[in-house]
């Protein structure tokens, strides 16, 4: 029961309140990225080292192996390309600027649009 | 059948808080509040409450606890006086955001520096932005009152908001008076059953309390906050009336006396309005058309009720027992002249800074405010809007 954009001060629960538990897997953080982890497959020895420290569980592992970056909740902390060995020196995650996600943020910053009910 | 006893606004607000059996209280002793804390702890001690007490090290942990403890779920009180209330100011505001019903009893003292424990109200009048109910007692018959009030309007569902109940300090907490207190059980049939929202402890409704609100619907919450504080002056006067049926003693947003063919009119609140009325008695003897008004909810202020009340006299003082060093006036007289403006022929409006830091307000200066206000009648305006009373010039 996520509060419905529309929705007007009357609507909402009190304080802020989140009423329903575990409802935070909803929560799209993805916009808040400023820089967003790009995957070098070429460099990647599959040590798992990303998956392991990123701190939003955004590395999503398949068969042991570096499967990809969920972009709905990774926030581009960079924590991954920190720590990631890569190969021979070359990081297998760089951190690149991310227009589209620095876009929306733009967006949600801004006043809510005029509701009509 | 009521009691009758002897005490002071101390004891009556502690005995009150016995009565209420409070299921949690986190309290830190300052003067002039103390006593209420020692009382209040003594009768835990002596298994006559059952009430949690938790000892906490500063008033910031007061108020944190306290909140902690309402938002689990729990019917949870306080009190403190001036620099608590300041080192409290934190989690003043929290408490109001998050909607939690908390009591708690103030004992109006100077805020430091230069230090000072004597009564005037820049304690709370600092937090009337808080979010907080206030609301004033003359007498330690009126605190307790208050208290019991106090309570039932916080926890009404369209409130949920806390409440300071303020009190003299010295003049009111530490001065005994005869006054009635109730019996133990219609007390506990008065405060009823808690039944808290969304409360922490209700496991089978998890609920999580106090996340980062932020551009997106913080100010629909602080919206809601506001409305609940409109909402909350019906509840304030509904309560009142349930009051005055069970003790006969009855409240409203404010007292008048002696206001309603008054052409001069006193707008005081606290203790001072006891030695305001002995005033306006003997000028009535005198001939003299004195009125007086008492605040005694200052949150919500009753803005328009307070207009209609004084439309009709020629000249208002209104006392201010702390500052607001906005270079005007003090805060009561900012909100009363605000809630005059647009009235009809509005009645000349002045102010008085008196009994900063306990100094001692007698008839003699409130007849002095009076023989001001006929002179202010006599002419239509007043010299001056500001005057700082009983100050050494
Ligand atoms: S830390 Fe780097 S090398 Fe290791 S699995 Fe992740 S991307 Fe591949
Ligand atoms: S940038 Fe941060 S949040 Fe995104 S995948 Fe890497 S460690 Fe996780």
């Amino acid at each position: 029961m996520s509060v419905p954009k529309n929705a007007g001060w009357r609507d909402v629960p009190k304080a802020g309140r989140i009423l329903e538990p575990g409802s935070a897997a909803e929560y799209e953080t993805g916009g808040w990225r400023t820089y967003r982890p790009q995957h070098i497959p070429e460099n990647c020895i599959h040590c798992l080292f990303c998956w392991l420290y990123c701190p939003d569980m955004s590395v999503i592992a398949r068969d042991g192996k570096f499967g990809e970056i969920n972009y709905k909740s990774c926030k581009g902390c960079g924590v991954c390309a920190q720590v990631c060995p890569g190969k021979r020196g070359q990081k297998a995650l760089v951190m690149v600027l991310d227009e589209a996600a620095a876009a929306t943020a733009e967006e949600s910053c801004a006043e809510p649009k005029a509701q009509t009910k | 059948m009521s009691i009758r006893v002897a005490k002071t606004g101390n004891e009556a607000v502690a005995e009150a808080m016995r009565q209420m059996r409070p299921d949690v209280v986190a309290a830190y002793p300052i003067t002039p509040q103390t006593e209420i804390v020692q009382i209040f702890s003594g009768f835990v001690a002596d298994g006559l409450v059952d009430t949690e007490m938790v000892t906490v090290e500063s008033e910031h942990s007061a108020m944190s606890a306290t909140v902690g403890a309402a938002a689990a779920g729990a019917r949870a009180m306080t009190a403190t006086s001036a620099n608590g209330l300041a080192l409290m100011w934190e989690i003043v505001y929290i408490a109001a955001s998050m909607r939690l019903p908390i009591v708690m009893p103030v004992v109006n003292r100077a805020l430091s520096g230069p230090i000072n424990i004597h009564c005037d109200h820049s304690d709370t009048m600092g937090a009337r932005d808080s979010g907080w109910i206030q609301i004033f007692s003359e007498n330690a018959q009126e605190a307790y009152d208050n208290t019991l009030q106090a309570l039932r309007i916080a926890e009404n569902p369209n409130v949920l908001l806390p409440a300071m109940v303020t009190m003299d300090g010295f003049i009111i907490s530490h001065a005994m008076e005869v006054m009635e207190i109730l019996e133990d059980e219609k007390v506990r049939e008065w405060v009823g059953e808690y039944v808290p929202e969304n409360p922490l402890l209700d496991v089978d409704n998890p609920v999580t309390i106090g996340p980062l609100d932020l551009y997106d619907w913080n100010m629909e919450h602080k919206r809601q906050q506001a409305e609940a504080m409109v909402q909350s002056k019906a509840v304030i006067l509904k309560v009142a009336e349930d009051y005055a049926k069970l003790t006969g003693r009855r409240y409203g947003l404010f007292e008048e006396y002696m206001l309603e063919d008054a052409e001069v009119a006193v707008v005081v609140l606290g203790s001072t309005a006891g030695t305001a009325k002995v005033v306006v008695n003997e000028l009535r003897k005198q001939g003299v058309k004195a009125g007086l008004l008492k605040l005694r909810v200052f949150r919500p202020f009753p803005a328009e009720e307070i207009a209609a009340a004084l439309k009709h006299v020629k000249a208002i003082a209104v006392m201010d027992r702390s500052d607001s060093f906005n270079a005007i006036s003090g805060p009561v007289f900012a909100e009363v002249r605000s809630a005059m403006y647009g009235v009809q022929s509005a009645p000349a409006i002045v102010d008085y800074i008196y009994g900063i830091g306990g100094r001692d307000v007698t008839p003699e200066h409130i007849r002095k405010v009076y023989d001001d206000l006929a002179n202010i009648a006599a002419r239509g305006k007043a010299d001056r809007i500001l005057t700082y009373l009983g100050v050494r010039e």
